[in-house]
């Protein structure tokens, strides 16, 4: 995608460097005039708060492998060293212990948007992928990361997570043997998942800059699902789309923060504060918050190596979904049904985390089967049959006419700061004139509103072309509000409410 | 350009100056940790300075003791050692300075300013070479005090270098004499 | 409408998913759950209170000691600000009246000396065989860390509830309960085995190795605090509490300060991010 004023070096060093290494025109292009669609919500900010809590995580990460010793007769030890002894140790592993936690939660926040604007369908598969890609190695991180502190949690979490591979049927054994590398977790596995530990988020820093390549191919998503068709829909990424993914990761380091200083053990579990003890178990080990929904789905299959494939085939699943919903309509804003289901799987998500919490026994397990299955049948049957059924509501030609009350002339002088002023002066002077309190703004709206709507083009099982202009403008004002909803924080669309 | 035109626009640069400067401070701020977590830490500043017992410490005698992970040569030195050392015409020396942060810092490399105040057969001495950082033999070389193997450099009764390619005196670490029986290094 | 309200309820539940996935689940008919007591660590603006501290330090030398370690604590912790805060005298006196192993001297072999401020603090046992042998065929757990190690589960709806007022305290609050929660009889048809005590709150079942530690006027109190199981329990968790999180004051300190910066920082850049929208009509 073209920036939409594409870099130009003026001065002789920039052109000398352009020829050479055009590293400040991709910065621009990519990062400043990228054009980014006009009417993103807050939904869409998390992509920022995932890269600060990347960063965050490599830096505190790097700074305790400079305290830590990978050793399983030190490494305990050597936590309490850093809580205790290095200069603001306690500050940076918290840090680092509570950055695990709310990089999950991040991440969730940002796939279930995608799940529910429809970002993964066409052309965005790519994208898509390389982000459920990011999932699995962020999860892999995790889990070796949580067994360095080698508390009882650790350990155990160690021991349960390679046991998965021993339901590999004729090699299991030698398999979980070779990733140990003994025959119980002890030092040499401790010290390979920390190296892993180091390796993996290199290639969670690589994976994103291809996921950023990839959106920056095909563009943002918008809650509309439709296409921008001009500039005038979109808006340069900067200032507009960083101002408020900067000021959104201002909130959410509020909220980390709340925890990091306040509550730091409240996400941890006492018992890893007990050192590994290999012939004791703890009564009742549950995995990381963020772990719990896969975890339950593990224990809901009664067979050893069922429930290990079904763990993995709940993420697996999640690369076919670009096919899966085939519904030529990407927004659950404009599919009532669609968005039922959306917030059905949501809760079921919910649910999966809060058993998997629970102990694996009596009405336990047979809730977790049957939210287990949903949540396969979700994935393979509701939505494949959304498809057929769902009624979606007509959808805006254009963005621009979804945003009916757009105006043109502010968007255009919006590029431009100086222009910006002079506009200014003159909606001030015409308001000096007109004498009364309408501005300018509903003065064009008024002007669009005149104008006809072009006419509404009808989704896959929708009504014929042709609609008449006021239903398209109704719908236009659905977006309207829904992206107000969005501004304000709510998590419901609200475009389903009819004044 | 009319008033309002311009009052908009100096407060919005006041917004986003004042927000700049937060958020550049912050950044400064939140850095520091980072910073900080490469100094010693707490175990390692808790035995910068160390108390050494001396009590059984006889004339002639030396004990080395290690000082934030150097050694530190403690002698109680003999007569005859202690008057060849303040025999010596500070003229001759290669290195005139006392090195000794408990005195002066431009005080004269005499022997009274390199042993202990108040007594004078105690000498501390750091015991690494001011060449290139070996550690001297003890009662060896041409002057009887330290020789260092590595290039040959000789040091006097009172850790003086003599000869050789060293440049300057032995180091004298900060310390005191807190009783009879006691030093505290550091 | 309806995709409203489940989204208020999926709120609702991932709040709740969140907590219960940090407490242990409670097997069934185990220990009774700790009440929460009062500690003046809890809560953003929460400090220790001194007194309390040195009161505990009080009751852990003269009681726990003899059975416990603190393997993680330094004498020297015992001077450092935002805790017991003794002088670097009273430190050295301390660390003098304990001694340590050290060595090995010139002639190959390992000597006792009195231990120095930079000296952790001396094991009560050779190693936890030892310790164990001692005390019932359990060795008593280090305790350093209890504080932070043990919890019991907070339940429903307390543990919605503590994300927002910073409960931290379920480990002191056990302690203190075990502490003060000895039986002298088992009540009926619950059979405990020779040698261990009946208590109710006890994480691992309710016989428990270690013997009621405390009655009282065990310790004598310098500052008039009246001489009860009750007190020296509360001193000796609160005591416990700043041994597993020393650096709590400091942790407080930084965060209202950065919290507050946050808020600043991000009303304004909430302002800056309206300025520029509104140079986008929509």
């Amino acid at each position: 995608m073209l920036g939409q004023t594409p870099y130009q070096p003026k001065t002789w060093i920039g052109r000398w460097l352009e020829k050479r290494l055009p590293v400040i025109s991709l910065v621009v292009d990519q990062f400043v005039s990228f054009p980014t669609p006009k009417t993103l919500n807050y939904w869409w900010t998390f992509g920022m708060v995932l890269s600060v809590m990347l960063i965050i995580q490599l830096i505190t990460g790097i700074v305790l492998a400079m305290h830590y010793t990978p050793h399983a007769s030190m490494a305990f030890d050597s936590i309490e060293h850093i809580m205790r002894d290095v200069q603001y140790g306690w500050l940076i592993r918290y840090m680092h212990a509570n950055g695990a936690s709310f990089f999950f939660l991040a991440l969730f926040i940002h796939m279930f948007r995608c799940l529910y604007y429809g970002s993964y369908k066409a052309p965005r598969e790519v994208l898509w992928w390389f982000g459920v890609l990011i999932l699995l190695t962020m999860m892999t991180t995790g889990f070796t990361g949580y067994v360095l502190p080698w508390g009882q949690m650790s350990y155990w979490a160690a021991t349960v997570i390679t046991n998965l591979f021993s339901a590999i049927p004729e090699y299991g054994d030698e398999i979980v043997i070779w990733l140990l590398g003994g025959y119980s977790v002890d030092n040499p596995t401790l010290v390979r998942f920390y190296s892993l530990h180091y390796l993996l988020p290199m290639i969670i820093a690589a994976l994103v800059a291809i996921h950023v390549w990839a959106l920056h191919v095909v563009g943002s998503n918008n809650p509309t699902g439709i296409e921008p068709k001009s500039l005038d829909e979109t808006v340069p990424f900067t200032p507009y789309a960083t101002m408020k993914d900067i000021f959104v990761v201002a909130v959410f380091l509020l909220l980390f923060a709340w925890f990091l200083f306040f509550q730091p053990n409240y996400l941890g579990h006492p018992d890893n504060y007990i050192p590994a003890d290999p012939l004791k178990t703890p009564p009742h080990i549950v995995p990381e918050w963020y772990f719990l929904p896969f975890y339950a789905i593990l224990r809901a299959v009664p067979d050893k190596l069922g429930g290990v494939v079904a763990m993995f085939a709940s993420i697996l699943v999640l690369f076919l979904l670009p096919w899966l919903d085939w519904s030529r309509v990407r927004s659950g804003t404009f599919r009532p049904l669609f968005r039922l289901f959306f917030w059905i799987l949501v809760a079921d998500c919910i649910l999966l985390g809060w058993l998997g919490a629970k102990p694996a026994e009596g009405i336990y397990v047979e809730i977790a089967q049957f939210a287990t299955i949903y949540y396969f049948a979700h994935f393979l049957l509701v939505l494949p049959l959304l498809g057929l059924f769902d009624r979606p509501k007509r959808l805006p030609e254009s963005i621009t006419a979804a945003v009916a009350t757009l105006d043109e002339k502010k968007a255009a002088a919006a590029e431009q700061a100086a222009l910006e002023r002079v506009m200014r002066a003159q909606d001030a002077e015409d308001r000096a004139k007109a004498g009364d309190t309408a501005t300018a703004e509903e003065t064009a709206k008024a002007d669009d509103a005149a104008k006809p709507e072009p006419a509404a083009e009808a989704p896959a099982a929708g009504e014929p072309p042709g609609a008449e202009p006021a239903a398209a403008t109704e719908d236009a004002s659905d977006v309207q509000r829904e992206k107000a909803a969005g501004e304000r924080g709510s998590a419901a669309g609200a475009p389903d409410k009819k004044d | 350009m009319s008033i309002d035109t311009i009052v908009d626009s100096t407060r919005r640069d006041v917004l986003y100056l004042s927000t700049a400067v937060l958020g550049a401070a912050g950044i400064g701020l939140a850095a520091w940790p980072f910073i900080a977590q490469m100094n010693p830490d707490d175990s390692a500043l808790a035995l910068a300075s160390i108390e050494v017992d001396i009590s059984a410490l006889e004339e002639g005698q030396s004990i080395t003791v290690k000082w934030r992970g150097k050694p530190v040569f403690i002698r109680l030195r003999t007569a005859a050692e202690i008057a060849e050392a303040q025999s010596v015409d500070t003229a001759d020396l290669m290195d005139p300075l006392a090195r000794n942060p408990n005195v002066a810092a431009d005080a004269e490399a005499t022997d009274g300013n390199r042993s202990a105040a108040g007594n004078e057969a105690l000498l501390v001495l750091i015991g690494i070479c001011t060449h290139l950082g070996c550690v001297p033999i003890g009662e060896a070389g041409d002057y009887g005090g330290w020789f260092c193997p590595c290039h040959g450099s000789h040091y006097d009764t009172s850790g003086r270098i003599r000869k050789g390619p060293a440049p300057e005196n032995l180091y004298i670490p900060p310390f005191s004499v807190v009783s009879e029986t006691t030093i505290k290094i550091g | 409408m309806t995709s409203k309200l489940i989204s208020a309820a999926t709120c609702a539940a991932l709040a709740l998913v969140l907590t219960t996935a940090t407490t242990p689940a409670k097997a069934a008919g185990e220990s009774l759950k700790p009440p929460s007591q009062y500690w003046s660590f809890s809560g953003p603006f929460g400090r220790y209170d001194q007194a309390q501290l040195r009161r505990g330090f009080q009751v852990f030398r003269e009681v726990c000691a003899s059975c416990h370690g603190l393997k993680y604590i330094a004498f020297r912790n015992l001077g450092e600000p935002g805790g017991l805060e003794f002088t670097e005298d009273e430190v050295k006196a301390i660390a003098a009246e304990y001694t340590v192993q050290d060595g090995p001297n010139a002639d190959g072999e390992m000597f006792e000396r009195p231990a120095k401020p930079a000296d952790r603090w001396p094991p009560p046992f050779e190693n936890d065989v030892v310790g164990a042998l001692a005390n019932n065929g359990v060795a008593p757990p280090d305790a350093s860390l209890l504080a932070k190690a043990r919890a019991a589960e907070r339940g429903f709806p307390s543990f919605v509830i503590d994300m927002f007022t910073t409960h931290q305290e379920a480990g002191v609050d056990y302690i203190y309960a075990l502490l003060t929660g000895y039986e002298d009889e088992p009540p009926e048809g619950v059979e405990i085995a020779d040698g261990l005590s009946y208590n109710p709150y006890f994480l691992g079942g309710n016989a428990i190795a270690m013997v009621p530690p405390l009655f009282d006027e065990a310790v004598e109190y310098e500052d008039g605090t009246a001489p009860t199981i009750d007190n020296y329990a509360r001193d000796v968790a609160a005591f416990m509490m700043w041994a597993a999180e020393p650096k709590l004051e400091q942790r407080k300190f930084i965060g209202v300060w950065a919290f507050l910066y946050l808020a600043i920082l991000g009303a304004l850049l909430y302002l800056i991010k309206k300025k520029i929208w509104r140079r986008v009509g929509h």
